[in-house]
């Protein structure tokens, strides 16, 4: 387990400085840059601007001042909120996103995996179809359908939660947050379940378990679950990252102030350093979940082997 | 043990009889499976009907996807309803224009975009991570943390980059959707090919001296073929919601031509002024979710080697 | 209307001013205020910053004349009033100002505001190592050595504003502009506290360190979440003040917004979702409240290329617009059909209404497909090119809407392009489009702000429309006494003569406001002070 870990810190480092390289010289690729506006500046202003930010000097220049910073573990500026850095900017709104994330998680992990379940134990039956029924609609509701329709219920037709807002996550500004949130992942987690349980249903050993006659129960949770768990866990690492970086839809209708819009608004407004900082923050949290993954597996069927 | 005469006749006779019951193949068997699922079939022949729908509907119109009626656009809310009488089965969106094409044409480009993505991240997806799975150590290694890199890559600036290269084409979609649609689908083979890889017949395989490729292909993808096309199936919305981002960045669909994407994201907008802008394009994707669905379902059921 | 023209007729009298009534809430007798005088508004996306000299966009310019106060602020018409200056004298050839400032005016932490908080911030502002973005706003009144400051050729020192003592603020110019006073209520000429400043460097605006002068002072700043202001106590005009505090709530999308509004958490919203306008005044017609706005909502055509560069091709192609279904049915928000580049809306000029704007639209399409036959260009041989424009919705229905027209009326080919913003601005940067969709808001009341634009070598004249006539019209408007006619010229030269942009709308405010709310005053810059607003009981 220590050589494990220890490896994996080890593979980490090249694999996020071949990220932030590649990043880097795509997005200062890209077309425009963060002082472009409908007001084209006179080229004197511009000139200052550029000399502030250093974006007068060769990219590669600029690629390794940015890493200098980045080994004293600093982010830089932004270069769209000038009056805020991005290390403080990340640390307002990651909170915030990971509060939505970790509780849609939870909620989605648990709902996602009994329907699975249960669908798997009654196949074809009218279960089955209503409980995936369900599920799918979570599916083919996006969230940008599904944040207005709470609201409209929740907050307009009936006054029981209010619209939006964080209020340093106060419980009823973080319901419909987390019904947005969580909605789609139950939907995909419970279909992962149910395919992967019937598929564990049918397996040599259950039949097996079957034939010894141990009650029914006992063959779910001790025997058929840890396989079943196998592609669930498979698709949760991704998930975990992708749920507790939030999403710009619950963001901006909600108006909580999470990470999520900082994605799509870094790099709309070229925001260089908001833009490296998101996808450092993104890659650290993949790698480290695909590690516990990758431990997980081998918690659940300890024949794997790397 | 002495043999007869006739005994060796009785069984020679046998053997000519068993020769003449015909073998199943695996894929006949699969076919009969298929067939005697009902929600599979049914979901089978909505899907086709769509597709059907979508691309010869439109000629049953007075409207093309493009006109604007002038007359309702004075007051969609009203004028815009849907409406037997001035053509507008399914009513108008916004500027006028008939939802009815407008969701068939649409049709067109997302079915394609959703089997597109699905059949990208199917291919791709399962011989990544079988490959990565199967054979590890530091091939398993290199190739997860090169997945790692593609996971966490501002996916934005590829879509703008392309886009300045290369101009629209519907073709970038392609590219774009399919560049980042497999990434998840190759985590999940992966994972379960290291569970794989430690059953008995895989070993045997080995054993024998079979080769790496054809393990892979004959051993290993059949058997997680079950996962593979219940996640393709969840991908199949995704990618269809994924276009309609694209087109937003540039690349994509161009107006006047849509999208379901396209039309469900302009109908949420208007959802409480307007609801059959969003209620149409949207019934749509919901059937045919839930047909890609069942048809899923249908083939896994099918190709299950297990199952027999 | 008449105060500002007095304030430029009457430069040289001058201090007359000062008898003039000051803003404040204005609290009609017998209306009854509620207990509790909080204000929430829509704010529009998160502004980029709330340091006076580097704001630009609208975000942070309407944030920032709630916290601060510059010499003249403006009242419900656009007219000049004053502010931390309670009147000036100018010299015989209007080339220096001088501003008494009032002696009570504090700042948030107890301070007096004085005439050398002015010279910092304005030094400031074109200091390139501040590199304000609106550096060039010091550059349009020709204040001395403002240019050659930006261009890092002398010392930021010598920039031609002093304090001649505590509360007297002296600004000289290169050459007479007559509405210089008009740009004092701009946030660029915003005061900053110099001690602040100092101390804290780039950090100063920071919701614990900040220090304003204006009615409201910073108190809590959550990025994309929100920004609450509570009342300055130090303000000099605080007793005619009404509203205890504002939170301003960053919303970018209007239909979020416009939830926000409808459940009841907020009383003045920043926009509204066009779409939704029909209903909204049906169902709430007491809080839709649209006013016109300095700007102008047009067409750029790519002069550079054929057959742009032919006035036929142009001048087809922009008679062929029917503006009135446009503004009535495709945006559909109370906008007025434009046929000139200067909305009317701005102030000490109306320009004259163009021939082809009093013809029917069955004369234009006429006029336009003769013209464009003329051009070379029939069934045989369609012209054919994109319009470009960046994604939006409005931008896109009326993009499709035109390109039918276009289709109809002339049978041309439109392919429509959309591009995400950065990359929009760099096309058209480049000149690589054929038309595309532009607009313009007016920087200070004054119809040069727009005009300036067609010049050939301004900045963002991206269609690179050149006509020597028309640049020696508006370079001599700049020190006229009275310019007007000159911009009328100007205007029958670009549209009515060459079509330069096909003017299609002028912009104007809609916004959401609750029946409670009192004292909402917009003007046509949009300078709206909360200090001017109170909470009717309800």
């Amino acid at each position: 387990m220590f050589t494990f870990i220890s490896k994996r810190i080890l593979e980490a480092i090249p694999t996020l400085l071949v990220l932030i390289t590649i990043s880097f010289f795509l997005m200062h690729a890209a077309p425009g840059s963060p002082f472009s506006s409908e007001r084209a500046l006179p080229a004197e202003v511009l000139a200052n601007i550029n000399a502030k930010y250093h974006l007068d000097e060769p990219v590669i220049n600029q690629y390794f001042y940015y890493l200098g910073g980045l080994l004293q573990g600093d982010l830089g500026p932004s270069f769209r909120y000038k009056d805020f850095t991005i290390n403080e900017l990340i640390a307002q709104s990651f909170p915030v996103s990971a509060e939505i994330g970790i509780w849609s998680f939870l909620v989605a992990l648990i709902l996602g995996v009994g329907c699975g379940i249960i669908a798997a134990l009654r196949q074809n039956s009218w279960v089955d179809y209503s409980v995936m029924a369900f599920a799918n609609l979570g599916i083919v509701l996006p969230n940008f359908v599904l944040a207005p329709l709470c609201i409209l219920f929740f907050s307009i037709y009936n006054h029981w939660l209010p619209p939006g807002g964080w209020n340093g996550g106060a419980w009823p500004y973080l319901i419909m947050p987390v019904i947005a949130m969580s909605t789609s992942y139950i939907a995909q987690i419970a279909r992962i379940t149910r395919g992967s349980m019937i598929e564990t249903m049918h397996s040599n050993f259950i039949r097996t378990a079957h034939a010894k006659g141990l009650p029914k129960h006992r063959i779910i949770f001790q025997h058929a679950l840890r396989p079943t768990m196998l592609p669930v866990i498979s698709y949760l690492g991704p998930a975990f990252v992708g749920i507790v970086t939030g999403s710009v839809i619950v963001d901006v209708y909600f108006g909580t102030g999470g990470i999520g819009q900082h994605f799509i608004n870094g790099a709309l407004n070229r925001d260089y350093s908001m833009v490296m900082g998101v996808t450092i923050l993104v890659g650290t949290l993949t790698i480290l979940f695909n590690a516990v993954v990758d431990i997980l597996y081998a918690v659940i069927d300890p024949k794997i082997r790397y | 043990m002495i043999t007869t005469q006739d005994k060796i006749q009785a069984i020679e006779q046998f053997a000519e009889q068993v020769t003449e019951v015909e073998g199943r193949s695996l894929w006949q068997d699969a076919r009969r499976r298929f067939f005697s699922n009902h929600a599979a079939v049914i979901s089978l022949i909505l899907l086709t009907l769509i597709t059907v729908v979508s691309l010869l509907g439109p000629l049953f119109s007075q409207w093309n996807y493009d006109d604007i009626d002038w007359e309702a656009l004075s007051d969609i809310s009203v004028l815009g309803r849907p409406n037997i009488e001035n053509g507008h089965y399914f009513g108008t969106d916004t500027l006028g224009r008939d939802i009815f094409v407008r969701t068939l044409q649409g049709g067109q480009i997302s079915l394609l975009v959703g089997i597109m993505g699905s059949a990208v991240a199917i291919v791709i997806g399962t011989l990544y991570g079988a490959a990565s799975g199967y054979i590890g150590g530091r091939v398993d290694s290199v190739m997860m943390r090169f997945l790692e890199i593609l996971n966490s890559f501002p996916f934005m600036f590829f879509v703008i980059i392309l886009m300045t290269l290369f101009g629209r084409h519907i073709f970038l979609i392609f590219v774009a959707i399919g560049a980042i649609s497999w990434l998840d689908m190759a985590r999940i083979v992966r994972g379960q090919t290291l569970s794989l890889k430690n059953k008995e017949y895989i070993e045997a395989a080995y054993a024998c001296g079979v080769s790496t490729p054809k393990i892979i292909l004959r051993h290993i993808v059949p058997n997680v073929l079950g996962i593979v096309v219940v996640y393709a199936t969840l991908l199949v919305p995704n990618m269809i919601l994924l276009e309609s981002f694209i087109s937003f960045l540039g690349l994509g669909v161009q107006e006047p031509m849509t999208s379901w994407g396209a039309l469900i994201s302009e109908g949420a907008q208007n959802m409480e002024i307007a609801v059959w802008q969003l209620a149409w394009p949207l019934a749509f994707l919901v059937v045919t979710l839930f047909c890609f669905n069942f048809l899923g379902d249908g083939l896994r059921d099918a190709l299950d080697p297990k199952d027999r | 209307m008449t105060i500002s023209k007095t304030l430029i007729a009457s430069a040289v009298l001058a201090a007359s001013i000062s008898a003039l009534q000051v803003q404040a809430a204005d609290v009609p007798a017998g209306v009854v205020l509620a207990d509790k005088q909080e204000l929430v508004r829509g704010g529009g996306s998160e502004p980029a910053t709330l340091d006076p000299q580097k704001i630009e966009g609208t975000p942070g310019s309407i944030r920032s004349k709630d916290l601060f106060e510059g010499l003249y602020n403006q009242d419900g018409d656009g007219n000049q009033i004053p502010g931390v200056a309670t009147s000036y004298d100018v010299n015989a050839d209007n080339t220096q100002y001088t501003f008494h400032l009032r002696k009570d005016a504090k700042w948030s932490n107890g301070e007096p505001v004085t005439a050398e908080d002015f010279v910092f911030a304005f030094t400031r502002s074109v200091d390139p190592a501040t590199a304000s973005p609106y550096a060039w706003f010091m550059e349009i009144p020709s204040i001395v050595n403002a240019s050659k400051i930006i261009a890092g050729e002398a010392d930021p020192s010598t920039l031609g504003v002093k304090a001649l003592d505590d509360h007297t603020f002296q600004v000289t110019l290169e050459r007479p502009v007559p509405y210089f006073v008009k740009m004092t209520s701009h946030q660029n000429m915003f005061p900053v506290p110099k001690k602040v400043v100092e101390k804290w460097g780039d950090d100063w605006t920071k919701p614990e360190h900040m220090v304003s002068n204006g009615a409201y002072k910073m108190d809590e700043w959550i990025v994309n979440e929100k920004m609450v202001f509570t009342r300055n106590q130090h303000y000099w005009n605080d007793a005619k003040t009404v509203i205890n505090k504002v939170t301003y709530l960053p919303i970018e999308s209007p239909n979020a917004e416009l939830k926000r509004f409808q459940a009841g958490q907020m009383d003045l919203s920043y926009e509204l979702p066009n779409d939704h306008y029909k209903q909204l005044l049906r169902e709430i017609p007491d809080e839709v409240v649209v006013t016109p706005k300095l700007g102008t909502y047009y067409y750029q055509f790519n002069t550079t290329k054929a057959p742009y560069n032919d006035v036929r091709v142009r001048k087809a192609l922009s008679y062929a617009i029917d503006r009135n279904v446009i503004t009535k049915y495709v945006t559909g928000v109370g906008e007025i059909p434009a046929y000139s580049f200067t909305p009317e809306v701005v102030n000490d000029f109306n320009p004259e209404t163009p021939d082809y704007a009093t013809w029917t639209q069955k004369q234009r399409n006429q006029k336009a497909q003769a013209l464009l036959e003329e051009a070379g260009f029939d069934k045989s041989n369609p012209l054919s090119f994109k319009l470009l424009y960046n994604t939006n919705e409005n931008h896109k229905k009326i993009a499709i809407a035109i390109a039918s027209m276009w289709k109809k009326t002339l049978g041309v080919q439109v392919t429509l392009e959309n591009q995400e913003w950065k990359t929009y601005l760099e096309t058209k940067k480049h000149q690589q489009f054929d038309v595309a969709r532009a607009g313009w808001i007016g920087d200070y009341n004054e119809a040069s702000t727009m005009l300036d634009l067609l010049t050939t070598t301004h900045g963002n004249n991206d269609g690179k429309y050149s006509n020597a006539n028309y640049d020696k019209l508006l370079h001599e408007a700049r020190t006229m006494q009275n310019p007007a006619e000159n911009y009328n010229k100007a205007e029958a030269i670009a549209i009515e003569q060459d079509m330069a942009v096909a003017p299609i709308y002028q912009y104007t405010e809609k916004r959401l406001v609750k029946s409670y709310l009192g004292g909402y005053m917009p003007n046509p810059e949009d300078n709206v002070y909360v200090r001017d607003m109170y909470i009717i009981k309800h």
